[in-house]
């Protein structure tokens, strides 16, 4: 069965329109990606609420900040890699330590972005984002659930950063699915008893696809969609861990810094002995490409997870 | 004492209005003397450059009630240059923000007073500012919300002239023009310093003026110490249509104790006792000249 395709930035734009209509101390910035970020969908909408910044991403930043200042929920787009690294003392200052009502949406992370090569491909964001005070993380797995995340990103009050790939995406909740989606709560997509496979954004279809390549092989996998990064889940990590005894975790990030290290540190602190990997990219930048090429070179198919999965269960 | 509530509520005669703003001056200084003194630590010289724009501000150009400092119709000010927290806490505290013997902890540990501002913890601060060059993006994004929003407050930012080596202040000036915000003041404190050296040796600014007229900007050049003049220049600002003002305040750091003007040394390096002692009888003697004794 083929799958239903949806692309996470349109899912954004589409909800950023809803919203506008909700509440109107929304306000949108992006910076001159607008078209790539799909806000274009609320600047058609609302022209005087959104704010085209040009190729200045600082500027962007700290403008979105002042206008939350003011009692606006600032959202501001771009590509992950210009969201936060070229940023990250401006979200630092006017965003995470001033505790401001913005909300960072970046677009393109990853290295789903493929071709435009390893300046484009933002594998650091995570890890960045995450290691701010106050600031809270997303990585959404498909259309429905950023359309549920915005929303959530739009009513909670203070910092929060999300992030989506660039491509279209497999549906892997029904339109009107997550509707009691809460913030910093994992969701088990699929249950098994054998190993927990913990994913974020576009990872959570792979390791879907991983589970189903195990089961073939009489192993259960259970699948968390591990939407939150911070603040993680703890509960339901060290649920897992006690439940399956091993355990991987898999992001289109690097493994220093993002899902896998969130988790980690869980298991340590708890002195966990599962058997634990992580599935992300190994410390490296990587290349321009086709999206499917790139997850088979730098080891982040569903064959490479399926693989490691069983050699941790040997 | 001045009104520090909406608008000016003294109807005093010019010279006495002058007067009084000068004496409160000499009265911050005194406090930013102390503050440093008591901390050990901080920057004496652009704090008492930036001194008599920011008093100028808030005892007598801008709207503001301390006892409402939430309120939405407030003008804004936004200390860009964040190291010179001294002034505006001083300032602040005068205005009755918060109580004037929390100057003494500046700087204390489970103090309020941080190194540098921080919005939401402190009354009256409205940026968290002291990595240079984020104050005018952020002043952009409160003028924008007032347009939005149609208020009548104005922005007013303060940058320090070194501070306008950092890039974002450029992107920040395109976008301030380009939005046409003639609700936003820029105060440029162009004393010549920052802690390399002279502004032109480090990194040179000249020509300040055609700088920010080529990016749009409306500009006025005053002698920053001068009330009368700060003043005028405030309500040429506000008057203005469609753009945005940059008043740039030719200043002295280290203005109003002698051994601390144009003294670079001065930067980042607290009185110790015994230039504690000099600086506070000079603003003692400078009192006493201004009240004609």
């Amino acid at each position: 069965m083929s799958k239903v395709m949806e692309n996470p930035r349109s899912a954004y734009g589409e909800t950023l329109v809803e919203l506008g209509k909700k509440y109107p101390n929304l306000v949108v910035l992006d910076a001159d990606l607008s078209k790539s970020t799909k806000t274009i969908m609320f600047a058609k909408r609302y022209p005087d609420r959104f704010f085209e910044m040009g190729i200045a991403e600082a500027n962007m930043i700290s403008t979105a900040a002042g206008l939350a200042s003011c009692g606006k929920i600032s959202f501001a787009s771009t590509f992950a890699v210009f969201a936060t690294g070229r940023v990250y003392d401006q979200i630092r200052m006017d965003i995470a330590y001033s505790n401001a009502n913005v909300k960072i949406f970046a677009t393109h992370g990853g290295i789903s972005v493929g071709k435009d090569g390893a300046s484009h491909q933002m594998i650091e964001d995570i890890a960045l984002m995450r290691v701010l005070p106050n600031m809270v993380v997303f990585a959404p797995s498909d259309a429905t659930q950023t359309r549920r995340i915005v929303e959530r990103m739009a009513t909670k009050y203070g910092p929060m950063y999300a992030r989506v790939g660039r491509a279209s995406a497999p549906l892997i909740y029904k339109k009107d699915d997550l509707k009691d989606i809460k913030i910093g709560k994992g969701i088990t997509t699929k249950d098994g008893d054998d190993i927990s496979i913990i994913a974020c954004g576009t990872m959570v279809d792979y390791a879907l696809d991983t589970r189903k390549l195990l089961s073939k092989e009489g192993i259960k996998a259970r699948v968390i969609d591990m939407h939150t990064i911070k603040p993680i889940d703890k509960k339901l990590v060290l649920k897992c861990a006690k439940e399956t005894n091993a355990m991987l975790t898999a992001e289109e990030h690097s493994v220093i810094g993002g899902l896998g290290s969130a988790v980690s540190e869980i298991l340590a602190e708890k002195g966990c002995s599962c058997k634990f990997r992580r599935m992300g990219i190994q410390d490296m930048f990587c290349e321009s490409g086709e999206p499917k090429d790139l997850f088979a070179k730098y080891g982040l198919s569903a064959y490479h997870i399926a693989k490691t999965a069983k050699e941790l269960l040997k | 004492m001045l009104s520090t509530g909406w608008g000016i509520t003294l109807k005093l005669h010019n010279d006495e209005l002058i007067k009084k703003l000068n004496l409160t001056a000499v009265k911050i200084r005194r406090h930013i003397i102390e503050m440093l003194y008591k901390a050990k630590s901080g920057h004496p010289g652009g704090s008492l450059s930036a001194v008599d724009a920011i008093v100028t501000l808030y005892f007598y150009h801008m709207r503001h009630n301390a006892k409402k400092p939430d309120d939405l119709d407030r003008d804004r000010f936004i200390l860009s240059k964040g190291h010179a927290a001294p002034t505006l806490y001083a300032v602040l505290a005068e205005c009755g923000y918060f109580d004037v013997k929390e100057l003494k902890r500046l700087r204390e540990i489970n103090c309020m007073l941080q190194g540098h501002p921080v919005c939401q913890h402190i009354p009256g601060i409205e940026a968290s500012t002291g990595s240079l060059g984020h104050g005018l993006s952020f002043a952009n994004g409160v003028a924008l919300a007032g347009k939005l929003d149609k208020k009548e407050y104005n922005v007013y930012v303060m940058l320090g002239d070194g501070e306008t080596d950092e890039g974002q202040i450029w992107e920040a000036a395109a976008a301030a023009s380009h939005y046409k915000l003639n609700n936003l003041t820029g105060l440029l404190d162009r004393n010549f310093l920052q802690i390399d050296g002279n502004t032109e040796d480090v990194l040179r600014l000249e020509s300040v003026r055609e700088r920010w007229s080529s990016f749009g900007w409306n500009v006025i050049e005053i002698d920053g110490h001068d009330i009368q003049q700060i003043i005028d220049a405030l309500h040429e600002a506000d008057e203005r249509e469609n753009q945005p003002t940059m008043i740039i305040l030719i200043t002295v750091k280290g203005k109003g104790v002698s051994f601390m003007e144009n003294n670079v040394d001065f930067h980042g390096v607290p009185p110790n006792e015994l230039e504690y002692k000099l600086a506070i009888r000079e603003l003692d003697t400078l009192q006493r000249k201004l009240e004609g004794i």
